[in-house]
């Protein structure tokens, strides 16, 4: 079983980290930081209101690039007849629902950390509020990629899946923004472990959830 | 191991709204073939999918032992992988094994993205998928569909030499296919 669970765990990073047709992770990281760079343009120089509110743009630039890559979670390997194989040989949807969580925050996780780096010497943002952030993706992410493989799985063969995908995302992903967003401003530590808490309780769903959704699509 | 076999008991069938067939039963065992003929939209690939147990009946029942291997229209190889690493994957799935790759044509084809194959050579792929799997069961949708006339014999060759080694054929297939002592089931008796 476990040399299953590598093999689709090597080729759902092969996919989704190093690219393939849809560019990897290169895309999300490239969008978000452009709009780390945008941001500056737009409100002006002004170093103090940078800083002040760069840390809240870095979480909704990371929720953004998070969206970029739904269409290709799971729909084309239902199009291609991958899942059916799959279930022929006794791989529940529920196992490949959990190695593609775990590929796509690898895809973007860690990417997007790395990627905050560079976005908060764009902000002005000093090094306490850099490490919040950093904790605080480091805690967000995970629930953001459950989110997104699920609400994947639940769009996957309908028509503007894509698009739609995005708007199911947005709304379910308010929690994680406030906390995670919220753990910025003075006091709010105690956020990091309620996006944590967040996290937790939308990687413990997506692999039922989106399971189902698979079947369900199966029809 | 046991011996594989299929047992299908007054299944009826149901897409959308319309009944496809209804009280078909059959039964195969180890070394047998079974040819399911018919129109197009008569149910075939349904009753296909619900032996595999990839879609539900709408009555009746099926039993099947052995693990099962289907071959339909969708070869479930990544369209933008190179041909041996879209295979190579469904080995390490399935345990590295032989998977005929030179008497299905293939050999020269390993380097070649999966989207640009021909239907024909996309068809031949997942043959060898399915010999890679190793399954007593094959399943085969209009296995026979974009072949030409060499790869038809081949396929007519490899399924008799799977049901000569003691496995399970059930076919679903339009077009005439040979197979020794395989028995024919014409859908459109059982139409509701």
């Amino acid at each position: 079983m476990s040399g299953r669970f590598s093999a689709l765990l090597r080729r759902d990073v092969a996919r989704l980290l190093l690219g393939g047709r849809g560019g990897g992770a290169l895309l999300p990281i490239l969008f978000f930081l452009s709009v780390a760079m945008l941001y500056p343009f737009a409100v002006g120089p002004d170093a103090r209101l940078l800083a002040r509110t760069g840390g809240g743009v870095i979480w909704v630039a990371a929720m953004l690039a998070a969206i970029l890559p739904l269409d290709r979670l799971v729909e084309p390997d239902i199009e291609q007849g991958m899942f059916d194989q799959w279930a022929l040989r006794g791989i529940s949807e529920e196992m490949v629902i959990t190695v593609r969580v775990l590929a796509h925050w690898l895809s973007f996780g860690p990417p997007l950390m790395l990627a905050a780096l560079p976005a908060s010497a764009l902000l002005g943002i000093d090094a306490e509020t850099l490490r919040i952030v950093e904790i605080g993706l480091l805690a967000g992410t995970p629930g953001l990629a459950a989110l997104g493989v699920t609400v994947a799985a639940l769009t996957a063969g309908l028509r503007g899946g894509a698009a739609l995908s995005g708007l199911l995302v947005i709304p379910m992903a308010v929690p994680l923004l406030i906390f995670g967003a919220g753990s910025l401003s003075l006091g709010g530590e105690s956020g990091l472990a309620l996006t944590a808490a967040a996290s937790l309780v939308l990687l413990a769903i997506a692999p039922f959830a989106g399971g189902a959704a698979v079947r369900a699509a199966r029809g | 191991m046991q011996e594989a076999f299929i047992v299908v008991r007054d299944l009826a069938c149901r897409r959308g709204d319309r009944l496809l067939f209804r009280n078909l039963s059959l039964s195969l065992n180890a070394g047998q073939a079974l040819q399911v003929a018919g129109s197009n939209g008569i149910g075939k690939s349904s009753l296909l999918r619900i032996v595999a147990g990839l879609a539900p009946a709408f009555a009746g029942s099926v039993e099947s032992q052995g693990t099962i291997g289907l071959v339909d229209e969708r070869p479930a190889l990544d369209p933008h992988l190179p041909l041996g690493k879209a295979l190579t994957f469904w080995q390490g799935i399935d345990g590295a094994a032989g998977n005929e790759l030179s008497r299905l044509g293939l050999a020269d084809l390993l380097d070649v993205p999966v989207r640009y194959l021909s239907t024909g050579q996309k068809k031949r792929a997942a043959l060898s998928r399915l010999i890679g799997q190793k399954a007593p069961i094959w399943l085969l949708d209009e296995p026979l569909n974009g072949l030409d006339g060499h790869a038809v014999e081949l396929t007519e060759q490899l399924a008799a030499e799977h049901c000569a080694a003691g496995g399970i054929a059930l076919i679903a297939s339009h077009q005439p296919f040979s197979l020794p002592g395989m028995e024919k089931l014409a859908l459109a008796d059982f139409a509701a």
